[in-house]
């Protein structure tokens, strides 16, 4: 028997409403840090611009009350203040390479998040209910898959700088990762929702671990040989990770069983071992990896080095917005973001900035835990979980706690893909935050009913 | 399905954290030794953005940074950068590179540990953080005559301020602008220094210093008089053997006077005599009798074998371990393995003249903080001592005849007592010998010691080379002191 207590449940929308104003306020003080560091003076516009991002986020605020006025109030201000402060550091890279704003990569970012922002709140207004999604696990499996492999296509396909994860088609370019990642999620919660129970029916104990059955290692290893093509031949170690990671994370999860975990890392590791021995360029990414400073990996990159040094030049409270020299290493604008904000707001701020993503991790992790239905918990604990691994992977990947990737850091790294995806997937995860907080419709029975006299009638 | 998406927050957390501690161990555990680094760009270009602290001769300050509006926001100046091109070397967009530029740079750049707490009082202060200029010992009237003088030689002068040690002047020809290599343009600094750097006159060695090591020739007869004399067992009046021509023992080789004929009567000469006119035989034969190692030992206490720092590294000079008979005559006339700088040399000269105490040598004379207060001073430091006083003025007395009735003419300065010594020093078939000079004036009271080279500026077979090229080149530095 449990107790139900009836209390009213707080939307949180006026707290969100706050929080918001808080984060643009706190773009608004770095992008006047910025201007006044490099020509010291207040930019120009900045009223302006403060205006637009705010409006665009309260336009997003506003979304919500009307479409989902019990989800979560934390998520849409943390990834405001951190979509905000990318484009801050952008601008400020922009100005350090003495691009103006109209051709700046800043105004692209800009008007990237406006799309991103504006497709967001379309997935809420039409997304109803984030069970509809279950409808087209299979669909969204495909759509994962092909998007994931799209870059090795002979015509679309492009390499950038040695990692194959990139489409054109024109003159746009495109990472169809960061859209296979939301697609893959959704087709891992409905088809281990299916299949759980088969999936966790307990196989031969070795070593006091309960294997599943080998018949049901197919998916797993249908994953697997996924992720080792995206290491092989698109040569990218962070989507790989990532997918796999995503995936037997979920597994887990959904079966509840710890053997999958061992059974997914060996493979992993099993692949990424074979793949070193094979593949020259995984043998770079390794020896940049553990030796960086060596003579022959600043020969074949000077990349991590630079990055590195930079975010020792920040020290623990950084040189200050504007004031460090972020430019000097490249890709600081994207790949590299991480260093560019470690050199200018120092340990502190990057602490600062990490604790962001754990809180919006923490929330979407939340969500799974009050979600109801099984699917919603699956998805809400792969997006939050993706989202997780794909900064671990980014951060780790710059500071050599693991070999470095081409992965952009959620929401900071400039990046039209990467955006549209996050604002997103963060819509799924305030969609589905909205049904774990909103109240059990209230069913009228009467309470008398089990009190109800009876009658005792008496048969003749 | 709720432990496990605990136990999957549990993971997230874990990987943060090793994120948390990965971004500390590098901006903070790690971040001095990345910032050192020889190849960290940035580094380098804050401390361009720092005020470099100036270097002064005199009032006047030979090296400072002048503001500029570029992303190195200052530009390193050498007003009259030849002629103190060594003392200050130069800092360009790589660094500093030689002279006090780079053996000073702690200072200069304001990162010594030293500066550490003016460092955080500027940091609260709000005050623009600035390097400390640094006082030269240098005179300015010693380094222009010196120059001056060596216009057109190959070769180095130093002057020594005798009883201190200071460094008066530190002239290395030829010469070059370190304004060449301190410009904010990249290629034109490349294309300046590879001129620099390839040119076989090589312009960017400090010769007085640390060129290659020269063959001292016979101003070392100083060296071995000091030897002989510290014995106890010869005086300035000692008579000596002094034929044409020394046969050595166990050899079939001899060693001849650099003049034709013996060095006085009877193949007989006095020791005072025998240093005037620079006498082979007689020092040869000295220099068998006392012994290679008395002659080292007295060596070692004029500074040979000594790293210096004056503060930039001088090369030590040497005197070989082992020395057989031959070799020990041939030494004591500096030839065979024997090889100085002039720097050392000014020191023989300065030790005898300050009563046998050799000073330790030495630029930079006070750092000034940019508030104008010392940091620090230098104070005069004793070396050794070299030989007795009473030795010392004996030395001094025959250094005197050699100026006033031998080899040294050319240093005589009117009204003052001049004590010199030349030398010609062979280095090498078919070339021409460096011809040298060391003195010290007054002889009473010395107020500067001098040695000046002159490379292949002697005549060869003859010792005049010492005493008609250097000893002018001396007497002019003297006067420009005295005066």
């Amino acid at each position: 028997m449990s107790v139900v207590s009836s209390y009213t449940p707080r939307r949180g929308r006026n707290v969100e409403l706050v929080l918001l104003i808080a984060a643009v306020a706190i773009v608004l003080l770095a992008y006047v840090n910025v201007g006044v560091a490099t020509s010291e003076s207040m930019p120009p516009g900045t009223m302006a611009l403060a205006g637009g991002y705010l409006a665009m986020a309260v336009g997003f605020h506003l979304v919500l009350r009307w479409r989902a006025s019990y989800a979560d109030p934390l998520m849409l201000p943390i990834i405001t203040l951190l979509n905000g402060l990318g484009l801050v550091m952008i601008h400020r890279i922009d100005l350090a390479n003495g691009t103006s704003i109209s051709d700046g990569v800043a105004l692209r970012q800009l008007m990237w998040t406006g799309v991103a922002v504006v497709i967001a709140a379309a997935v809420l207004v039409v997304l109803r209910d984030h069970r509809v999604l279950r409808r087209y696990t299979y669909l969204a499996g495909v759509v994962g898959f092909v998007l994931l492999l799209l870059p090795l296509m002979p015509v679309i396909g492009t390499s950038i700088y040695g990692a194959r994860i990139w489409i054109r088609i024109g003159s746009m370019s495109f990472q169809p990762g960061e859209i296979a990642k939301i697609a893959l999620a959704i087709f891992f919660a409905g088809y281990l929702v299916q299949t759980r129970d088969a999936l966790s029916v307990a196989g031969r104990k070795v070593l006091g671990l309960t294997l599943p059955r080998a018949r049901d290692l197919g998916p797993i290893l249908i994953a697997w040989l996924a992720s080792l093509a995206v290491l092989v031949f698109e040569r990218d170690l962070g989507s790989s990770l990532l997918f796999f990671g995503l995936f037997v994370a979920m597994l887990y999860v959904a079966t509840e069983r710890v053997s999958w975990i061992a059974i997914g890392l060996t493979l992993f590791g099993a692949g990424a071992y074979v793949a070193y021995l094979m593949f020259g360029h995984v043998q770079t990414r390794v020896l940049l990896w553990l030796d960086t400073f060596s003579p022959e990996a600043l020969e074949a990159s000077d990349q991590l080095a630079k990055g590195l040094m930079g975010m020792a030049a920040g020290g623990m409270f950084g040189t200050g917005l504007g004031r460090g020299r972020p430019d000097l290493t490249y890709f600081a604008e994207s790949d590299f973001i991480i260093p560019s904000f470690g050199e200018e707001i120092g340990l502190v701020g990057l602490f600062a900035l990490l604790m962001l993503y754990v809180l919006l991790v923490q929330r979407g992790l939340r969500t799974s835990l009050g979600t109801r239905d099984g699917f919603g918990k699956l998805l809400a604990a792969g997006l939050s979980f993706s989202l997780a691994l794909q900064c671990f992977v980014v951060v780790g990947g710059v500071t050599r706690v693991i070999p470095l990737t081409g992965l952009t850091m959620p929401f900071l790294s400039s990046g039209g893909s990467s955006l549209l995806a996050n604002w997103t997937l963060v819509a799924i995860l305030l969609r589905i935050s909205d049904h774990a907080r909103r109240p059990m419709p209230e069913v009228n029975v009467p309470h008398e009913v089990g009190q109800a006299h009876t009658e005792v009638v008496r048969m003749p | 399905m709720n432990a496990p998406v605990r136990r999957l927050s549990i993971v997230v957390a874990i990987l943060f954290a090793s994120l948390l501690v990965s971004t500390t161990l590098i901006q903070y555990v790690f971040a001095a030794d990345l910032n050192a680094r020889p190849d960290n760009r940035r580094t380098l270009l804050s401390t361009y953005a720092r005020e470099r602290g100036s270097i002064l001769v005199g009032q006047t300050a030979v090296a400072s940074s002048v503001p500029v509006d570029d992303q190195f926001k200052f530009q390193r100046e050498y007003s009259n950068g030849e002629l103190y091109a060594h003392v200050t070397g130069s800092y360009s967009f790589y660094g500093a590179s030689g002279g006090l530029e780079q053996a000073e740079n702690a200072y200069l750049s304001g990162s010594s540990d030293k500066l550490f707490y003016r460092r955080v009082s500027d940091l609260f202060t709000g005050r623009r953080p600035q390097g400390a200029t640094l006082e030269t010992t240098l005179d300015p009237a010693v380094q222009r005559a010196a120059a001056k003088a060596m216009t057109g030689i190959r070769g180095a002068a130093v002057a020594l301020d005798p009883k201190t040690g200071a460094i008066l002047a530190m002239v290395s020809q030829p010469t070059f602008d370190p304004n060449d290599l301190a410009g904010h343009d990249l290629s034109a600094l490349d294309e300046n220094y590879e001129k620099l750097n390839t040119d076989p006159q090589r312009p960017l060695v400090n010769r007085s210093i640390n060129g290659d090591l020269y063959p001292p020739g016979s101003i070392f007869k100083v060296v071995t008089a000091a030897a002989a004399l510290s014995t106890g067992e010869y005086t300035e009046d000692s008579m000596l053997p002094g034929p044409a021509v020394l046969e050595l023992p166990g050899t079939t080789a001899s060693l001849p006077n650099m003049f034709p004929g013996a060095c006085g009567d009877n193949d007989q000469v006095s020791f005072t005599r025998a240093m005037a006119i620079s006498c082979n035989t007689a020092f040869a034969a000295v220099g068998m009798d006392i012994g290679a190692d008395a002659l080292r030992a007295q060596a070692e206490k004029f500074g040979f074998g000594d790293s210096l720092s004056v503060p930039m590294r001088a090369t030590p000079s040497t005197i070989p371990a082992e020395l057989n008979m031959p070799q020990l005559a041939q030494s004591s006339i500096g030839q065979f393995d024997v090889r100085v700088t002039p720097l050392q040399m000014a020191m023989v000269a300065a030790g005898v003249a300050n009563d046998g105490a050799v000073m330790k040598p030495y630029l930079v004379q006070s750092v000034i903080g940019s508030d104008l207060s010392v940091i620090e001073t230098t104070d005069p430091q004793e070396l050794s001592q070299a030989v007795t006083p009473d030795v010392a003025a004996q030395l001094t007395r025959m250094m005197e005849a050699v100026v006033t009735d031998g080899s040294g003419t050319r240093a005589q300065i009117d009204g003052v007592a001049v004590a010199g010594k030349s030398g010609t020093a062979q280095h090498g078939e078919g070339r021409k010998p460096h011809a040298w000079f060391i003195s010290f004036a007054p002889a009473d009271d010395p107020q500067i010691a001098v040695a000046v080279i002159a490379e292949d500026g002697g005549v060869t077979g003859s010792e005049i080379g010492g005493g008609r090229v250097a000893a002018p080149i001396a007497r002019q530095m003297m006067e420009a002191r005295l005066k």
